[in-house]
Formats: C-alpha cells, structure tokens, sequence
C-alpha cells in the first residue's frame, strides 16, 4: 500500500477480525516515513484488548495515541474521545482509526463520515476480514457484514485487508489456503486486496505467494498465554 | 477451510450451546458477557432457535425454567451482578429440579463493581446462589477449548442430573480470542425427560412442576433425595487437573484464567529448584477434595491464586483437613496477578530461592 498519498486510514470489519493489531502495526509502519502520525481509538464495543495496550510501543515510536479516557478502565461508556476531530482539523496529520467491530461498532463513524468522504483519494477505508472468523468464514456471511457495516458508518470501503489467522496457531498454510476466500470478496464487491496481513515470523514462507503482504508484530502478550 | 477457528470465549460458549442443542437462549446484556447474547442473536434464528431479550436478568432466568419445564435444552448468561440478580430463579429450578445451563462471566465487585476480570462469585457459586439447600455443577474452564468442551458437559450434566449446571469464568476468558475446534460432541445416553409439561395428550396423568410443598415431610423427603444424588454427583462427576504434581512440595491451587498465569510461575519456580505443581479444579462443586487430600500427602504447603480475597482457600483447607498450611496470593478489583507475584510467593514459602 502507498501511504505516501494518504492522510487517513480507516480499519474496520467483524468483531475480532484484528483490527486493532493492525492498526497499531500500521501506525508503526506509517511513522517510520511521515510525522506527525496519530492512532485513533473509535473503539466503542470493546471493554478489554484496546489500542491502548501498545501505548509504550506507540509512545516510543512517537506516535500520538487518541483514545477515550475510560479505554481499559471500569468505566463501561462507548465513548469517542474529544480529541477525534482534531484528525480532520489538522491537516498535517496522518491518522490510523481503528473503528470498533461489527455494524454496531461502526456507528460511531457516522459523525465523520461526510469528513471522511472530504479527504477524497487522501482516505483509504478498509475492511478488515479473517476467514477463520466462524460468523463471517463464508463470504456470503462476510459480505452481509460488510454491508452492515458501510450502511451503519454511512462510510463506503475502498479496500480489503486480508488478516487471516488462528491467533497464536497460524501457520503459513492457513495464509495461503485463505486467498480464495479473499479474491472471492475483492471479486464480488470489485474491491483490491491492498494488504494481506501475516505475522512477521511468517512472512517468509508466504513471500511471494500473497497479494501485497504486510508484516504484523504482535504487541499483546498476556501473562495468561503459557 | 480447517478444522479450527479464531474465537472469543463468550463466543465459544454460545456456538457450544447450539451444537450441544440449545435452541432457547434468554439474556440481557452486561459486560463482560456480552457476545454470547450478541452471537446468540445472530446465530440463533439460523438454527430455528429462539433468542430473546429479556426486560431483565429476573425475567430472562425464569423463562429459563418455563422452556426448562417444557423438556428442552435453554441457557442464559450473565456477569456477577446480573448472576445475585437471578438467584431466586436458580434456587426455584434446584427446586424444581429442572437442568438448565447459567453462564457467569464474571467482573470486579461487589455492588456494581468494575468490569474488569474476577473471581470473587466463587462462594455465590459454590455456597449460596439462591435461598434454600441446594447446589449448582459448577465448571471452570481455563481456555476457549474448555468454554466449548464444558458447555457441551454442561448440558449433558445437567440433563442426568436435573440439575442447574453453571459455567464459572471471568472476563478474561470471556473477552480472549483462541483457536479452538468446534468438534460436535457424541450425544451422550441420557435419561428421558419424562417428567416435562408437553402435553399429556390425554393419555397420561398431569407432570407437575413445582417448588411449593405443603407438606413439610413431603419437602423434607424431597430435599434428602436431592442430597443423596448430589453425593452420587461428588463420587462421580468430580474433575480436575493436575500439572507438574507429582513431586511437587508447594502445590498452587487455582482455576480459571488464575491456572494459566500459576503455570507460569511454576515453570519459573522449577527453573530455580523450587518444586511446585498445579492442582486446578475444574469442577468447583463438586470440589476436587480427593486429588487435595492426596496431594496433601506429600506437598508441605498450599497456595491458593485467586481473584478474590480468598474464597476457594477454604475449600482446600477443608479437603486437606488443615493438615498443611495454605496461603493466598490475591489480586481484586478487577487487577490480575501477575507470575511474578505467584513466584515471590512461592519463593516466601519455600523459604527463598534454593
């Protein structure tokens, strides 16, 4: 994906289709050739597992982290953080926004949306997928989503990333035998693969055999994983 | 595509539930339990199968026991303030004894609490989950495999049984995301529901479904009954797991998300010299007091690793008859302990690093 042309990239899809992993990871990869770079949090599903859990990664990236103040706290309120618009105001910023899952999460892109559409070619709005989702492992069933999503954030995808995985348990096998998943999709909605996300250590036994991959490192490592 | 999928742990728990053949679910939402009403909602009407939103945890657990009553596999879920709010349907189906399958996912409290992970529900489960003399099979799953394969144990149980099984997690189960295989389970030989208000057809007396005794004899008897199957129920259905146990002379005992992290720390321990083993309870009733009683044997001390102040400590003094001292290494409030913290305790007992 060219980023060079970009100045706001918005991640949304199924709940739990990894969006957050690779929005952080985006960031990361965003700021090594621009400044400033911002990762916005517009998650307002999720009560645990939140962007702000790379917060040292971020900050010792310098990459500013826009998140609700109640993000990971007891406080159960879906929240958009005040800050969120400052991503449209600035014009020098370059910003990742990591919309929670499903059409429910979506709706809080609604307020953004003729914002979003402003920025033209300037924007990249995709959907996120992982086949090995069980409610969206049939296209049929991921392409419902989908338009689920689009009518709820009045916002229309402009490209598909492909993180398909088994968490911990991915192998590179499981990356390949899911690209007639992903072209299934990029055929029946016409939209490009730009990014198919695999974790770094597996990147080279995919090299070459996936459409524009995109290394993922894994930020989150819970004392509760043996 | 593959035999495993990508699943959070209130996910795994409600697809468990159709596969077991659950087709009535009734909730109400409540972080961190959220996604097994959300999924049943989606999934459930594909199946031919019955979601619905109840006006409230008080509604939806008694029409737990009205599709309960009528012979079929039903379930609701909730977090721990919404758990005390059901409690007196729960005491009316144990006294009913009707199965049906509860899920507590279980947050910071008391009161309102946090929604952060706990296992401060472990005496509401496992003591006093309603009013009366009774009991609830209580599960403790330790992965997202687990949700699934003691969902499906769940219904089974509580069919042979007629009998309220609970799935005791907490929200770090509930919210994690791990492969795991949807496998369908064997149907297991259960006992016919005889007993079901379906419609006698005019062909056979009336069931009745009843908590009410207006005989205190009658109720008396009807209480030893259900106690004498619930000492079959201790005899055969208790579950544990032992890790690193058999040479272990500080034994950690922990369930749920807390197993994981002592694993940890007791792989640490081992590195320095330290002998210590896990004794996790997957059933927490009936408590695995057999596995602590032997353990007891040959371990010289306990610690418990809990999300509480400590709850399930006395449950193993009571197995080991006190006969070895048990120490408690905590986190509440929605806090997690950490294997660094299980390790200094471990290391306090064994009287530093050897």
């Amino acid at each position: 994906m060219d980023f060079s042309s970009l100045r706001l990239i918005v991640l949304a899809g199924h709940y739990g289709s990894g969006k957050t992993h690779l929005a952080v990871n985006l960031a990361l990869r965003w700021r090594a050739v621009r400044a400033p770079v911002a990762l916005a949090d517009l998650d307002i599903v999720n009560p645990y597992y939140r962007a702000k859990d790379a917060s040292a990664w971020l900050r010792e990236a310098d990459v500013r982290l826009i998140s609700s103040a109640f993000a990971g706290s007891n406080l159960d309120a879906p929240a958009v953080p005040p800050e969120m618009g400052r991503i449209f105001d600035d014009d020098t910023l370059c910003a990742v926004v990591d919309v929670g899952g499903d059409d429910r999460g979506a709706l809080a892109l609604g307020r953004y949306a003729g914002r979003i559409a402003a920025l033209r070619d300037r924007r990249a709005v995709l959907w996120v997928v992982n086949p090995y989702r069980p409610l969206t492992g049939r296209t049929d069933d991921a392409l419902a989503v989908m338009g689920e999503i689009e009518a709820a954030g009045n916002i229309r995808f402009t490209g598909i990333v492909n993180n398909a995985n088994l968490g911990p348990e991915t192998t590179p096998e499981n990356v390949i035998a899911s690209l007639p998943y992903a072209e299934t999709l990029a055929r029946e909605t016409g939209l490009p693969i730009v990014l198919t996300s695999v974790r770094a250590d597996l990147l080279p036994a995919v090299a070459g055999l996936v459409p524009n991959p995109f290394p993922l490192r894994i930020f989150h490592k819970p004392e509760w994983v043996l | 595509m593959t035999e495993k999928v990508l699943m959070k742990g209130n996910e795994a728990i409600a697809e468990a539930a159709i596969q077991a053949g659950c087709r009535f679910f009734f909730g109400y939402p409540i972080t961190p339990q959220t996604e097994v009403a959300a999924y049943m909602a989606r999934r459930m009407p594909k199946v031919d199968g019955l979601y619905l939103q109840a006006e409230s945890e008080i509604a939806a657990i008694n029409m737990v026991i009205g599709a309960s009553a009528a012979g079929r596999r039903v379930m609701t879920s909730s977090s721990s303030p919404g758990i005390a709010l059901k409690s007196e349907g729960l005491s009316y189906l144990a006294g009913c004894d009707l199965p049906a399958v509860i899920i507590n996912i279980q947050r910071g409290g008391p009161g309102l609490g946090g929604i952060q992970p706990s296992q401060a529900d472990y005496f509401h489960a496992t003591r006093s989950t309603g009013h009366g003399d009774f009991h609830l099979i209580v599960l403790a799953p330790n992965s997202v495999q687990e949700m699934v394969d003691l969902t499906h144990a769940a219904f089974d149980l509580a069919d042979r049984h007629r009998m309220t099984a609970m799935i005791l997690a907490d929200g770090i189960l509930g919210q994690m995301m791990e492969p795991v295989s949807l496998s369908k389970p064997d149907a297991a030989d259960l006992p016919p529901k005889g007993w079901a208000t379906t419609g006698t057809g005019g062909a056979r007396p009336h069931n009745i479904i009843n908590s009410l005794f207006l005989q205190p004899e009658e109720l008396e008897r009807t209480n030893l009954e259900r106690y004498d199957r619930y000492a079959r129920i201790e005899t055969h259905e208790t579950r544990h797991e032992a890790f690193m146990l058999s040479d272990a002379e500080i034994v950690i005992a922990a369930y749920g998300a807390c197993s994981r992290i002592a694993k940890n720390a007791i792989l640490a321990a081992r590195s320095r010299g330290i002998r210590a083993g896990l004794l996790r309870p997957i059933t927490l009733w009936p408590f695995p007091k057999k596995a602590f009683a032997a353990a007891a044997d040959t371990a010289r001390a306990f610690v418990t690793v809990e999300m509480s102040m400590g709850q399930m400590i006395e449950d193993v003094e009571l197995a080991i008859r006190c006969r070895r001292p048990v120490a408690l290494c905590k986190r509440v409030g929605g806090m997690v302990p950490t294997p660094e913290e299980i390790l200094a305790k471990i290391e306090e007992i064994a009287g530093g690093v050897r």
